[in-house]
Parts: C-alpha cells; structure tokens; sequence
C-alpha cells in the first residue's frame, strides 16, 4: 500500500466553493488518517455533498489545498481513480442487467479487482446474484452501490449519506457491512445527518454547518465539550414552560426552591445528550 | 451479512489498468445485452424502417417514367439510410441522454474506466444493430420490391464505406446531440424532431426529384441526403440516375462530405460532451 508523506489518506485545507452568490463550503480543514473511518456530520445543505464531491474528483473547487492520497483530484489520473470507491447519494446502475454481470463488469475496469462472488456475498446479495437490477428493492439497490464502490479494493471509500431511506435493521447490517471493511484497512469517509450513525462507525467526526467545521473530534469528546452543563426546566406560577442551560444547576436549582418556597412544578434537569451539542453547534436549537 | 475476509490480493502486486480497447469490447457486449433485452426497443428499432417501407412503398409502386425503376424500389435505398440513422442517430441521442440523466455516465466516470472505452462500446452497439437492420430491409426490398443485389465486387464495395462513413458520422451527431436535452423526459422529442425534418429533406419519404431545390440544398448540409444518394447508387440501375439533382451518384463527393461530418462530428462529441447533467453543475 502507498504511504504519503504526512500519513493522511485526505488532507483539505480552506476549501472554498461558491454556486453563483451560495457559498457551499466557506472554508473547509480536514484531515483524515489512513485506515480511519471519518464522518462528516451537518444537517442538509451544509456543504458535505459538495466537500465529499470535490474529493471525488467530481466537482471544480474555487479554492483551497486538496491532496487525496497524495494527489490532487482536479488533476487525477486512471490510477488514481482505480485507488477510491465511491458510493453515491442517489444511484443507479443499468437496470436491465443482473446483479452477477454488474459486478463482474465493473471488476473488469479496476487493475487488481475483488473477486465479484465474494463481494456480492459481503454485501449479502447472493439470492439476488442473477435478478436484473430494475427489480430489486431501494435497500437492495444501495447494497448494490457499496459492492460497485469496493469492487475495485478502493484505499479510499467515499460514502455520501449511504443509509439514507434504510429502514433500522438495513441499516444495522449496513454499519456491519462498514465495520468490517475497516477492519480490512479501508479508509472511509462518510457522510450522514444521523447522529447515531456517525457515534457507530466513526473513529473521528467533523461537523459541519453552513459550509465551514464547527466542531471536530470523537464523538466523546464532543459531547464532554458542552458536558459541564445542565438544562433545567420548571413551570412558572403563570403556567409557562421555562428552560435555562446553566454550568451551575445546582445554584438555579437552590434559588427557584427559594422562589417557589418548597416544591417547583415540572422541575427537571438534564444532561446534554450528543443531539444536544449538534443541533447547538449547527444552529438548529430552536428545532428542538 | 458475512464479515469473512474477502480481501485476496496481494499487497506488493502492482497491477497494470486494463486498456481502452479491450475494455471497450466488454463494454459494447455489454450494451449489446442490454438493448436486446428491452424488448419494446427492440421492436420499435428494427419494425419502423421496415413498417415504413411497406406503407410507402405500397401507397406508391408505380414505375418512374424513364428510370426503370418503380416507386418501391426507390423507397428501400431510402428506407436502409433512415435505418442506419435510426439506429446511431436516434438511439444513441436518446439511450445517452438517459444516461446522463439516471446518473449512470456519472457513476462511470466516478471509476478507472476510459472515456474511450464508454465510445467504443456505443460504436460496438450501433455496428451490431446497423448491420442488423440494413440486413433486414435489404432481405425485404429484394424479395418484396424486386431489388436487385449488385453483381460486382466495386458496388458491395462502395456499399460498405458508404455504410461505415454514414453510421459513423450519424452516431457522432447522435452522441453530440445527447447532449442538449435537459432530462431523461425530453430526450426522445428533441432528437426525433430534427430526426423527422432532416429525412423530409434528404429524400427518405419523398423522392428528390419532387422535393424543391432549396429544400434539397438545406437536406445536402447533413450527412442523411448523401447516404440516400449512395446507397441508390448502390442498389439501383444507373437508368435511375437522372432523378439525382446533380443527374449522377457523386460518390466522390459522398465520400468528401460524409468524411467531413465524421471529422465534424468527432470535434463536437469532444467540446460538447459531458458526464454529469445541467442540475449538478
């Protein structure tokens, strides 16, 4: 396996991107280790389609340092691209030919290929080896797209919101699927807006919000962040619902007992939970 | 899900990029599969030329006074140039534009595959379906419209290159125009229109002699007019020639023209070309 100077599968330094006045990404660092699975969390239109695009090799940027393993996309050659999976948002393959011949097909287009069969058992497809593409299910289908995205033994798997639509347990044998293919040394980069998916699988995780990093770490150290603080809440005499983040519960709490002489109605004091610390770090409090 | 390990190759093998022309055969065996196995298309395909020809050639039938030759018989020549533009043309301007459209070219691109590769298979698929269909009207002009298959090896010759210039440069078109329909929805209109009026104007439905000069003279500036022409050279008596505008076959200037639009054509498919639909910029 090649190594690159500084060890990083992915190296992006002030990414930019403009569409018309839109800035998508305003500003963009990662770094993304060899063999790490990295997510990139946001909610939509924060500007991981465009980041995980511009890796891809498949879009322009207006500016910024790119290297993915260790060269540039704008610039990249066959070699390259035989180096990287990708597993797009919204797919679609050749509908009118099976799964086998797909697979096998797209074998042939990378210089060391997995064996097809094995792919197609990894991505647990074996029953619908010879079904013709147009005739499988939406989660079917995705599964499809992940064997296509690591028939080439990628270095680097790019997945954009991969679970997307996947009902719970597609899902869970999805994360399953991801898991062993780092643990085969897969570098991955993953996009999602769920949360959890993002504490299952990855190593290390960005979140991004209107086009720029607003955090960036474990998922741990993420939460422990906001973690000195508590929300409390309480009902006032005249029947509001009141919520006050303080570093200091026990201090409100003390106070509004001496307000409320004795008992106070609806009292109930929380903890931040990771959700928490995204929806504060992506601007999207008021959802809640 | 299996979690076995399925990774087989060997860390220090090199492995070499497998090259644009054999993948380009996998690629047109592969397309070759698909399109016969949407039945609908196949029927349409290879049914209309034929369907046509049987109208027209019923509805006129009459001899041409001084051509010894009939009103069916000028129809085959006619009705082999519109399928050969059919099935390059039309097809390959409607099947790419879909493709663009569902994503499947993107995600082409998105792997170590050549672009050349993606061409050579379209030109694999527009061979096999324009030497099919050319086939199959030929059996029918000769045996229901009394066509005679030319007797010297000079004519079967002329035949082929006119044959491989004009699929040639109809693909190239096809593959140039694929590229201006917006969606998958509005493929089929946009390459059918120009389709339409450009045989009107070569003299696939109606015979040169009864179409006026100015439309003839617009019909000359695509390569349809002149695959007509010589494949009426080919395929009827020299007695038929004084329907032609210029009172002979030209196939010097057939093979200039049909030359000029392959060259032409190739220069558009390149600055013109894209991966990726409008939407995504």
């Amino acid at each position: 396996m090649t190594t690159y100077a500084n060890g990083l599968a992915v190296d992006v330094r002030g990414l930019r991107k403009q569409y018309g006045d839109v800035t998508a990404v305003d500003g963009i660092d990662l770094e993304i280790r060899r063999g790490e699975v990295f997510g990139l969390l946001g909610p939509n239109g924060a500007g991981k389609s465009t980041t995980v695009e511009i890796l891809q090799g498949n879009r322009d940027r207006d500016g910024g340092e790119v290297s993915v393993l260790g060269a540039d996309p704008a610039r990249a050659a066959r070699a390259w691209r035989s180096k990287i999976g990708i597993v797009w948002q919204d797919e679609s393959a050749p509908a009118e030919l099976t799964v086998r011949e797909t697979v096998r097909h797209f074998a042939r287009y990378y210089p060391r290929p997995r064996d097809p069969e094995k792919v197609i058992g990894l991505v647990g497809l074996e029953a619908k080896a010879d079904s013709r593409i147009k005739g499988l299910s939406g989660g079917q289908r995705r599964r499809l797209d992940v064997a296509l995205g690591v028939i080439g033994d990628p270095e680097l798997l790019l997945l954009d919101e991969p679970t997307t639509g996947f009902d719970p347990a597609a899902r869970r044998q999805f994360w399953e699927l991801i898991r062993t293919l780092a643990d085969e040394g897969t570098t991955i980069l993953l996009t999602t807006h769920y949360l959890e998916e993002a504490e299952e699988l990855a190593d290390r995780l960005a979140v991004v919000a209107k086009g720029r990093v607003v955090a960036e770490g474990t998922a741990s150290a993420l939460r422990n962040r906001f973690g000195s603080e508590a929300i409390v809440e309480w009902t006032e005499a005249d029947g509001r619902n009141r919520r006050e983040r303080t570093g200091t519960p026990t201090r409100t709490v003390t106070e509004l007992t001496r307000r409320f002489d004795g008992e106070i109605p609806g009292l109930r004091i929380s903890r931040p939970t990771l959700e928490d610390v995204y929806l504060r770090l992506t601007g999207q409090e008021d959802a809640r | 899900m299996t979690t076995t390990a399925v990774r087989t190759r060997t860390e220090a093998s090199a492995g070499r990029l497998p090259g644009a022309w054999v993948l380009g055969l996998h690629r047109g065996a592969l397309e070759i599969k698909q399109f016969f196995r949407q039945r609908e298309q196949v029927v349409f395909t290879f049914a209309f030329p034929v369907v046509f020809l049987f109208l027209f050639a019923s509805i006129f039938h009459d001899a041409v006074r001084g051509t010894g030759v009939t009103a069916s018989q000028l129809y085959v020549p006619a009705m082999m140039a519109s399928g050969i533009m059919s099935t390059s043309f039309q097809s390959l301007g409607i099947s790419i534009a879909v493709e663009r459209d569902e994503r499947v070219l993107r995600r082409l691109r998105g792997t170590p595959m050549p672009p050349t590769a993606y061409f050579l298979g379209k030109i694999w698929l527009v061979l096999f379906t324009g030497v099919l269909e050319t086939a199959i009207l030929l059996l029918v002009g000769t045996t229901v419209y009394g066509v005679d298959l030319p007797s010297d090896a000079g004519k079967w010759f002329d035949f082929g290159w006119i044959f491989v210039l004009g699929l040639t440069a109809c693909a190239l078109l096809g593959i140039a125009i694929s590229s201006v329909p917006k969606s998958a929805k509005s493929a089929s209109s946009v390459v059918v229109l120009p389709f339409l009026v450009v045989q009107f104007v070569s003299g696939v439905y109606i015979s040169v002699n009864a179409i006026p000069h100015w439309m003839l003279d617009i019909g000359a500036l695509f390569p349809l007019k002149w695959l007509c022409q010589g494949l009426r050279g080919v395929f009827l008596p020299d007695s038929a020639k004084v329907l032609e505008q210029a009172g002979s076959w030209e196939f010097g200037r057939i093979a200039l023209v049909l030359a000029a639009w392959c060259i032409a054509g190739l220069a558009l498919c390149l600055l013109t070309f894209r991966w990726k639909d409008r939407r995504e910029g």
